[in-house]
Order: structure tokens, then sequence, then C-alpha cells
């Protein structure tokens, strides 16, 4: 369906397996505590497979393994997809060249990583080859890591080798680029304060909820516009 | 987890991501609305950050879980690999849950 110039799609085959091995991790740890929360084997791939965004994925069943409702699970986890309709806007140009159908699975890939390395690249068709190749690489290995720790997550129990703290850990890992403007700090500094205050007076998962009110920064106009902002964490 | 929440959750995450890839495309979405969705990871991921590291369902608590995660935040901040970060501070949390 795409004609791949080899010497680009050797560089961007490169560039995915490096932030593939992390991925695997990630999703490997994303796996165990996805199932040591109560989920199956079956619904953590699923989720995995059919969410395909690893931030909200992970903020779902932080919330629902510390004894959030199911509601607050879902509200932070939808919540954290919304920046990928944002990524989509950037995408469609390179999404348009395909069939209807090229184009509903492309969609799904649609996120940080494959936004990022798209929007470093200038020329149409250079950027249509590194949406694909970093979209197939990138799925391939967060899947192959769920079911990976999806497997073994059934027979451990996570807070013997640290694995509870792997959720702030990978998060951690994962803010990073978001902290480059000022006015993610701003953002980052009031969602922690309102988790940590409000903890003691909410029902678990509503102060999540309280947090993501920081986007509210975004309404006085910075000097930065809108870009993709990470490069490694799903 | 219910089945429900899983297909929930995998519609609402790939029909954002329809609505911005194929839906609205090159339209118009206002920057300010552009703004705030990109602003909600860095509020969210703060927030669930502090949950994660400093409460124990609604009470505080300091535990092995702070010195992982004070590993890597150093790891971040020094621009480590991501393996590196997570493999420090999951190790660092689980060296102190075993010689503590």
């Amino acid at each position: 369906m795409h004609h791949f110039r080899a010497p680009d799609a050797r560089r961007f085959i490169t560039a995915s397996l490096m932030i593939g091995i992390a991925f695997v991790i990630f999703g490997a740890s994303f796996g165990v505590l996805s199932v040591s929360a109560g989920a199956s084997v079956a619904q953590s791939c699923t989720l995995s497979l059919l969410v395909f965004t690893g931030a909200s994925q992970m903020s779902a069943v932080s919330v629902l393994a510390s004894g959030g409702t199911i509601a607050s699970a879902f509200g932070g986890a939808v919540l954290l997809s919304g920046r990928n309709a944002v990524y989509g806007l950037a995408m469609s140009p390179v999404l348009k060249e395909g069939s209807m159908a090229s184009r509903l699975l492309g969609a799904q890939w649609v996120i940080d990583e494959t936004t990022a390395i798209v929007s470093a690249e200038t020329d149409p068709a250079t950027r249509r080859t590194a949406f694909w190749i970093s979209g197939a690489i990138l799925y391939a290995s967060w899947n192959i890591g769920t079911l990976l720790g999806a497997l073994v997550g059934s027979s451990i129990n996570p807070s013997d080798f640290g694995l509870d703290a792997a959720f702030p850990v990978m998060f951690t890992a994962m803010i990073a680029p978001h902290l480059r403007t000022s006015a993610g700090r701003k953002a980052a500094l009031f969602g922690a304060i309102a988790a940590v205050a409000l903890a003691p007076f909410m029902p678990i998962g509503l102060p999540i909820l309280v947090s993501a009110l920081g986007m509210l920064f975004g309404i006085s106009p910075t000097i930065s516009e809108p870009t993709a902002t990470t490069d490694g964490a799903p | 987890m219910s089945w429900t929440f899983v297909l929930a959750l995998a519609v609402c995450a790939y029909g954002l991501k329809l609505l911005g890839a194929v839906i609205i495309g090159q339209r118009e979405m206002p920057l300010v609305v552009q703004r705030c969705l990109l602003l909600i990871p860095a509020a969210l991921l703060a927030g669930l950050i502090a949950k994660d590291t400093f409460t124990t369902g609604q009470s505080y608590a300091i535990d092995a879980r702070a010195a992982g995660l004070a590993v890597a935040v150093l790891a971040t901040w020094r621009k480590l690999p991501f393996v590196v970060v997570i493999v420090a501070g999951v190790g660092t949390t689980a060296l102190i849950r075993v010689f503590v």
C-alpha cells in the first residue's frame, strides 16, 4: 500500500526498535499490575490491543488497584487519552493518502511516540514511511510486553519485586517531556498537590480527576504552540 | 475488572483518536482546546505519581516507594534511558523491602 525507500525505512526501524524495547518493558509492567489489580490475562491484552495508549491504561489500573471507583478510573483514563485527538490533527495529512481501511487502522496508532517520530520529518512520503513503520513496531512491542507481563503477573506478588513502585516510576519517565513548558510545570504542580491534599477527604480516585483541572492553565495563551512532546514511553 | 469497562474504554480511546485523525482532520480545533488537552498528561500524571507514592487508600504513607520515586526522578533528570529509570526505581523499592 505504500512504497518505502530503503534508507529511510532502515532508519525508522532502528529508531522504533529502540523505543520498542522500552515499550516491551513498560507493557510487561502494565501486564503484571493489571492482572494483580484484578483483570484477567485476556482483559489486560484486550486493553493493550484496543485502547493502545499506555498512560490511560496505567491510570485506569492504578486507580482500580488502590480501590478507586470504576467511574473515576474510567474518567481519568479517558481524559488522558484526549491528547491523542490533538495528535490526530497533525497526523491526518499522513493518513489521508490511504484507503479508509488504512485510515481506520492508522488512527489506532496515533500516540505520543509515532507523532513525535513523524513530526521530526518534513517530506510527505518520508512521513508516511515513518508513521507506518513506527506504528507497527510499537504496537507489536506494547502488546508482546503486555502478554508476557500478564502471564507472569498471575504467579507473582508484585510488591515483592518493588513493582508497586512501577507506576510512579513509569509515570515519572512519561511526564518528563511534558514539563518542558512553564504551563506544563504549573499543571503538574497543581495536579500533584490536589492528589495528595484531597486524598483523605474524597473517595479514592476522585482527587485524580481534580488534578486534571490543571489543564486549565492552557486557557491563558503561551508562546509555544501545541506539539507532540514525548519520545520514549507509551 | 469488567468487560464492559474494558470495551467502553476501548471505544472512548479509539473514538478520540478517530476524532482527531479522521473526523476533524485538517479542519479547525480551537487552539485553546488543543493547549488544554495537551496539558492533561502533566496534570494527571503528576497527580497519579503523588497518589501512588504518598498515599495508601485514603491515608498518607511514606515507605519504600518514595525512595524508588526519588531514584527514578534523579535518573530521569540525568536523562538516563527509560529502561534504566524503571529498573533503578523499581529495584530500589525492592531492595529496601528486602533489607529494611
